[in-house]
């Protein structure tokens, strides 16, 4: 019966699937959990690391691991504002220049961890977990580690905005989603990292450039995780040094791993990791309206981490 | 031979995915009794032994050990010894023996001196002398053979498997495995010895069963059989010649390298290459691999040149050689030849993936169609090119392997034991295949430690010791005596 079951669920995009079960179960045992309203805050809740996630798949479909991105978020998004606040007379053009620092400043702390991993072959594991805490060490220095804030109006709106009755950071990740499952599936970078995660040797004996093909997958980490802090900043008008992103990186990592895509690299899915975010911001969101303690909450989480994985392990075999 | 039964297979059926594997195997061994096991690759010799060893529940069928259901009561009493050892790389010797069984003082703390002297008392029994406190890694593949086989005697295994152990060793090792096993036959241990080399099957075997297709097409006692009659019952159709006609270097130098070296493995080593077949003989550790690593820049070179037609080529990274049309087939098919986790159409098109590509976007439909005309091409046994390699047998995954070579297109194609753990059908797929590669003016570099391989296909041979060119041969004086001269520098 369970094997069936997981059977299922795998050839059926498990992940899906699982999502679907989820939110059928939640919607009918809580009634404000089935308002449109409240469906759409989940999914906005979930887009700042799920951003995160969607380029943390393509560091573990190369066989790596960025443990840097939820600091690497609060450095971003404090040193935007920064630079936001900088910037004298047009608040658009403030936003402009905030955007481009946030997302050039996460490509680069992105190709930071990329040139550790592929040249100083330093360990992924070893080279990220320094990364961050020295991204979170960067963010509240330049934060005199408090919130950073800014009082510009256009990036309230910017934040805030609804297009079409869906937020502004909900569409990015759509858009990213279908952008980056093309990458992943249907051309050669994407081909590369799949083959450099599967088996490094044999893609370096197949005269594939695996150093480079590592250090684009922490490149796109970087820059999702700079696109993050620039949303994630502009919802409250201000970023915390201390708290942004905490955490963000493992919540990445599980949707990951949720979404189907192997811990060891080679295998991966950038629907499945929509789904796998979907389904941990599906989570948090029922057990609030069960009233279950938020200090609870993480223990349920981690339970749907490892079942995920247990269940994926099932099938495999 | 005693004529006690020790185990008895009675219609064993399995199959994977609707695909029938084995199919009404019904066989007999007794004790003492060394059985030799052949097939094709995909035959399902491994699939047979997997459900010995109890690793794969067979569909239907009974297999009774020692008069006990095995199915029931677990393989205890076999132990098989796999192509690839099951050692950890950073215990000693004595560890690896116990490993998961270690005695103890007090249930508690290892008691390493019983384990020491236990280890050494094994190993002697194999006449063997290896200090039971070296760590693995630090042993040659024979000796790890041997650890194996005392890890197997240390639970008082009555039925050994092993699978291909003679494929990595060479023939003073694989004399002294055959003394090993006639004094383990002598004992009262049973064998079932799975091999390609149909002449060690012959004088080592009292029985030879031949698996085709997943049915025993014969048993019979290997007196009565020779080597083509093995073979021809494998194939299950007349053999075409193993050799197609060499194809001597021939015209202008293709390959020319000067004084390349690399470290201690390779010392200033200078050849050239025609169009052609030349073949690279040499012990283990000599340094062949080696050297067409470093030709082509997946080993640092610390001196010498590389020129292709003359011109000075600057390879320096993995990429440059196939991107100047030289290409390099591995000898470690799994570890850095194809992906066994990809579909086979993702790995013919592996290091040639630009070809397919528009502006970065794969065209699937022409990959799949390259990696169909390969699968036509050289008779690739798959359910189809989206298949993933694991499932696919080694001659066939090989296949692919040369497949994913090819399609760059090279001048230059250097061939590592290329028909490695290959049997005999898809091998000689292989050689026609090298031979009209050759013919059609590619340089081939056939390395190999098959010395009626390199004799059989190379009309010149050069010949490495401990990283140098010891010396070329050519024509009639390309002998088995005159190579191992060279190669091991005594004459």
């Amino acid at each position: 019966m369970w094997r069936r079951l997981t059977a299922l669920l795998k050839s059926t995009g498990g992940p899906w699937a699982a999502l679907v079960v989820l939110l059928l179960i939640c919607c009918i045992s809580n009634e404000h959990f089935r308002s449109v309203q409240n469906l759409i805050n989940i999914t906005r809740q979930v887009s700042y690391s799920g951003l995160i996630a969607l380029g943390m798949t393509f560091v573990i479909a190369g066989g790596g691991i960025d443990l840097s991105v939820g600091s690497l978020l609060a450095f971003s998004g404090v040193i935007s504002i920064l630079g936001m606040n900088a910037v004298p007379g047009s608040e658009t053009l403030a936003v402009a220049v905030a955007a481009v620092i946030a997302v050039a400043l996460g490509a680069a702390c992105g190709a930071a961890n990329g040139a550790l991993v592929a040249l100083g072959k330093v360990p992924p594991f070893i080279a990220t977990l320094g990364t961050l805490v020295i991204f979170r060490s960067l963010a509240l220095y330049f934060g005199n580690s408090g919130l950073v804030s800014s009082e510009n109006n256009v990036y309230r709106e910017f934040g805030g905005a609804v297009i079409g009755g869906i937020p502004l950071p909900v569409w990015i990740l759509l858009i990213l989603t279908v952008l980056f499952s093309v990458i992943l599936k249907q051309t050669r970078l994407g081909r590369h990292i799949c083959a450099v995660g599967s088996n490094e040797r044999v893609a370096r004996y197949a005269a594939i450039r695996t150093g480079l093909v590592k250090f684009y997958t922490y490149l796109i980490a970087g820059t999702t995780a700079g696109i993050s802090a620039l949303l994630f900043g502009g919802r409250l008008n201000s970023v915390s040094s201390t708290s942004a992103g905490q955490s963000y990186e493992l919540d990445a990592i599980a949707a990951v791993i949720i979404g189907g895509s192997s811990m060891n690299g080679g295998k991966a899915s950038i629907w499945g990791t929509l789904a796998g975010i979907l389904i941990l911001g599906n989570v948090s969101n029922v057990l609030d309206m069960w009233g279950i303690s938020v200090t609870l909450q993480g223990t349920v989480k981690g339970l749907v981490i490892i079942i995920a994985v247990m269940m994926q392990r099932k099938t495999l075999k | 031979m005693s004529s006690d039964l020790l185990l008895r297979t009675e219609s064993v059926t399995k199959s994977f995915g609707g695909t029938p594997v084995l199919s009404g195997i019904s066989l007999e061994l007794h004790t003492g009794e060394i059985l030799g096991l052949v097939g094709e690759n995909g035959a399902g010799k491994s699939t047979f032994v997997k459900c010995l060893l109890g690793l794969h529940k067979p569909d239907s069928g009974s297999i009774t050990f020692l008069g006990r259901d095995l199915l029931r009561t677990g393989p205890d009493g076999i132990a098989g010894i796999p192509q690839e050892f099951n050692l950890v790389n950073d215990l000693t010797v004595a560890e690896n023996i116990f490993l998961g069984r270690e005695p103890r003082r007090f249930g508690l703390l290892l008691n390493r001196e019983l384990m020491r002297s236990e280890s050494r008392r094994l190993l002697r029994k194999l006449d063997v002398e290896m200090d039971p406190d070296r760590m693995i890694d630090s042993l040659s593949v024979a000796e790890k053979q041997m650890v194996e086989i005392a890890k197997a005697l240390s639970v008082n295994c009555r039925l050994l498997i092993m699978d291909e152990p003679t494929t990595v060793l060479n023939q003073n090792e694989s004399a002294i495995l055959f003394r090993i096993m006639k004094e383990l036959k002598e004992a009262g241990t049973s064998i079932i010895f799975i091999s390609h080399r149909l002449e060690e099957i012959r004088t080592i075997c009292d029985r030879v069963a031949v698996l085709r297709d997943g049915v025993l097409v014969s048993c019979d006692p290997a007196a009565s059989l020779d080597a083509m009659e093995i073979a021809r019952r494998m194939v299950g159709r007349e053999l075409k010649q193993m050799f197609p006609p060499t194809v001597p270097p021939s015209g202008e130098a293709l390959l020319t390298v000067e004084n390349l070296s690399s470290g201690k493995e390779v010392r200033n080593v200078s050849f050239e290459l025609k169009p052609g077949i030349t073949g690279l003989a040499g012990l283990a550790g000599a340094g062949r691999t080696e050297l067409a690593e470093t030709i082509c820049a997946l080993r640092r070179r610390s001196s010498g040149t590389v020129k292709l037609a003359g011109e000075t080529l600057h390879l320096r990274k993995p990429s440059d050689a196939p991107a100047h049309g030289i290409v390099y087939l591995s000898e470690d098919r799994q570890g850095s030849g194809i992906l066994t986790e990809f579909p086979l159409d993702k790995n013919t098109t592996l290091s040639s993936l630009r070809r397919y590509c528009h502006a970065g976007f794969i065209d699937r439909r022409a990959e799949r169609a390259c990696a169909e005309s390969y699968v036509e091409k050289f008779r690739i046994k798959t359910a189809s090119v989206e298949t993933e390699l694991k499932y696919l047998s080694g001659g066939n995954q090989q296949k692919v392997a040369l497949a994913k070579c090819l399609d760059n297109h090279p001048r230059v194609f250097l061939f590592d034991e290329p028909t490695r753990g290959v049997d005999i059908g898809a091998r000689s797929d292989i050689y026609h295949f090298i031979s009209e590669l050759a013919a059609s003016g590619v340089a081939c570099l056939l390395i190999s430690s098959d010395l009626e391989e390199v004799i059989g296909m190379c009309s010149r041979v050069m010949v490495m010791r401990a990283g140098e060119l010891a010396g070329t041969l050519e024509n009639e004086h390309v002998t088995e005596e005159e190579i191992m001269y060279l190669a091991t520098g005594v004459k």
